[in-house]
């Protein structure tokens, strides 16, 4: 499919570098179950438990019979929009900069109205589509209609583009290029089209092949960083924080002990200082850079992705200090998440389920390939959304954490993975 | 004037070196001052440290976080917290580091007799040797050879193992890693035990990180430098720089490991006093 996004032009360095606006953020409460399953790429819709009725917008009691049974669930967004109007003034800072603006009002076949930003490829209303929904820079949820057929790309829509990430013509730093997944997740996104990526490499006496062969790749410059250093840390942040638009923290510590199975404190300690310290060190260094350049349009800085592990939402006992560094980093993420939101620089977290790598090794399949998380980190760049859980294990565990978090622990507890 | 007949000439042989340190110092207030010369590298987070296998625990490289720089931390000072391993950068190894010397009195840094801690060194140069081959060892033969030119090493003093590898300043080519290991000079079994149980050194000192060279997992016994020097209550120093500067003898090496309760090594600040000549 073509894709209208072009390696983004020169910056203007006479030009006052622009501050970010955002989109108006406030929600209630209940609205709010909106933008979660956005966070996931899901579009869900309230659905009445006792009359059936679909709710929008979001609502404390049904629209219908005033039950208050409401349960979030998942919608195809098929309706046809009704009619259209393109926005010529706003009084949002946002959109005053971003005018004129396509917005139309669709009736989705579920049986309600809802307003929606309509993608440059729809037709005039009247006519059929698909209501999508994205997270929008002020990280709410943002419904979007598209052509009902074809799968019309967020970024092929030059508006539309900067509610996603999408790594095509942006310049990125991986933190880690050391491991198979770091190789991965650089072949992944220099396919999908980085015009920079700078691969972290951390104690350069030890050479691993799999990363010498990526220095062939194009745009793929390897440079020094160990996030345990915060004078390498911050060395990196002086000489390309200025430049980089996606910051993906692959730098993993992974120890595969139990409470019992390891002596001591210092495996955990070096967990602790590259899974938590370590994204704290970047965060301090290289999140004031991003947010300065937040909206420094077209080539800004947009996000921030961690590869965090499903073992940070319920401790998985054979691994247990490595879920437990996991959740710190998720914790942290979430505070990182509050810090960058203001500039619209979205943060992306990754929760896959054992990897098929050295570490995993005594996990039984299903494990994940290296090269699927790679295409999960770059299938969430291109769309939209906070939170990934990529392959069965991760998904599993994410319904069962959903559904009964006590249940899951227990569960853990007897060795059922 | 004829001078009386001596005794028959003795075949010249090199003086043999003293380890008496009041005699040591007093030569060298007599003599015509003294250079000191600083053996240690700079701690740095960018100095390597020893790599073992990444399931094993593994030693701390040397890692510094501000406490304040004259800023809302600390207005009027400036402080660092940092960690590391009891071996990193230039250090001590004491007895108590292997297990041959686990069990011998005095034997952590802590407990060591602070006499030792000056102490002559007798410097061999395996420069041109270690330069050909990165894993070129050092056997008793050699030091033989040595001390014909500069006299037998004395008991109770150092024996430093100079390849100027300390001047590798890339850490790449300092570790001199490749899928086989770490490929470094060092002593070879036999040499250890001929300084250990011939000349009763003090210890023995190299410029790679280890004693031992780097191959040395693979010796008969694995690691003879830590094996036989610990066993015998000897010690190790290694991260050495600036041996280039010392003399093969008259150098005294002063070398106080911190005073770490049951410590097994120490960061070292070790200078070498050695006589102008």
């Amino acid at each position: 499919m073509p894709r209208a996004a072009k390696i983004p032009i020169r910056k203007n360095p006479i030009l006052r570098t622009r501050q970010p606006t955002l989109p108006p953020a406030s929600r209630s409460r209940v609205a709010l179950g909106l933008t979660a399953a956005a966070a996931r790429g899901r579009f869900e819709l309230q659905v009445c438990r006792d009359c059936g009725a679909v709710q929008y917008p979001p609502r404390e009691v049904c629209r219908d019979c005033l039950s208050h049974r409401l349960a979030w669930r998942q919608q195809d967004g098929r309706g046809e929009l009704v009619t259209e109007t393109t926005l010529r003034s706003a009084q949002e800072l946002y959109f005053r900069e971003r005018l004129p603006w396509r917005v139309g009002i669709v009736r989705l076949n579920a049986g309600v109205n809802v307003i929606a930003h309509l993608h440059e490829r729809v037709g005039t209303a009247p006519c059929r589509v698909r209501v999508e929904v994205a997270l929008d820079r002020a990280g709410q949820a943002a419904l979007i209609a598209v052509p009902e057929q074809g799968r019309p790309h967020l970024s092929d829509d030059p508006r539309l583009r900067e509610m996603t990430c999408d790594p095509r013509g942006r310049k990125i730093l991986v933190t880690d290029g050391k491991s198979v997944v770091g190789q991965a997740i650089v072949r992944a996104l220099a396919a999908a089209g980085a015009e920079v990526i700078w691969i972290g490499e951390a104690e350069p006496w030890k050479k691993v092949a799999g990363l010498e062969a990526l220095r062939e790749l194009p745009p793929a410059t390897v440079v020094p960083l160990d996030v345990t250093d915060g004078k390498s840390v911050r060395e990196l942040a002086g000489e390309i924080g200025a430049k980089v638009d996606i910051l993906i923290n692959t730098a993993d510590h992974h120890s595969a002990f139990s409470i019992a199975s390891r002596r001591g404190v210092e495996t955990a300690q070096s967990e602790m200082d590259v899974n938590y310290l370590g994204l704290l060190r970047l965060a301090q260094e290289f999140a004031p850079l991003l947010k300065a350049r937040a909206a420094d349009e077209p080539a800004n800085a947009i996000a921030w992705v961690n590869l965090l592990s499903i073992f940070a939402l319920a401790n998985y006992p054979p691994h247990g200090t490595y879920s437990a560094s996991k959740a710190a980093a998720y914790s942290l993420s979430q505070a990182l998440r509050a810090e960058l939101r203001p500039a619209g620089v979205c943060v992306i977290n990754l929760f896959p389920g054992p990897v098929d790598d050295e570490w995993d090794q005594l996990e039984m399949p299903p494990k994940l390939s290296p090269v699927s998380l790679a295409s999960a980190v770059a299938e969430a760049l291109k769309g939209s959304v906070e939170d990934v859980y990529p392959g069965d294990v991760a998904q599993d565990w994410l319904a069962r954490h959903l559904d009964n978090p006590k249940a899951l622990e227990r569960e853990l507890e007897e060795g059922a993975r | 004037m004829k001078v009386a007949k001596k005794a028959p000439a003795k075949k010249r042989s090199p003086k043999a070196m003293t380890n008496d340190p009041a005699a040591l110092l007093s030569g060298v207030v007599g003599s015509r001052g003294v250079t000191l010369v600083d053996l240690t590298q700079t701690l740095s987070p960018d100095f390597p440290p020893i790599v073992l296998p990444p399931e094993m625990g593994q030693s701390r490289p040397f890692r510094m976080e501000e406490i304040s720089r004259y800023d809302d931390r600390g207005p009027a000072w400036y402080w660092n917290n940092v960690s590391f391993g009891e071996h990193t950068g230039t250090h001590f190894d004491a007895p108590v580091h292997w297990i041959s010397g686990s069990d011998l009195p005095n034997n952590s840094v802590d407990s060591l007799p602070i006499e030792h801690f000056i102490a002559p060194a007798g410097v061999i140069d395996c420069s041109t040797e270690a330069q050909k081959d990165a894993d070129f060892l050092l056997t008793a033969t050699h030091v033989k050879a040595w001390e014909k030119r500069h006299g037998r090493i004395a008991a109770g003093s150092w024996v430093l193992m100079r390849t100027d590898w300390s001047k590798r300043a890339d850490p790449v080519a300092y570790q001199n890693l490749d899928a086989t290991g770490q490929h470094t000079p060092g002593p070879d079994p036999g040499c250890v035990r001929f300084l250990v149980q011939e000349r009763d050194v003090l210890g023995f000192g190299t410029e790679t990180i280890g004693t031992d060279a780097g191959q040395a997992a693979h010796f008969k016994p694995p690691y003879p430098c830590h094996y036989y020097m610990h066993g015998a209550g000897k010690y190790g120093m290694q991260c050495l720089c600036n041996l280039d500067r010392l003399p093969p003898t008259g150098a005294l090496i002063v070398a106080a490991p911190l005073k770490i309760l049951q410590g097994s090594g120490s960061p070292l600040r070790v200078f070498a006093i050695v006589p102008k000549r």
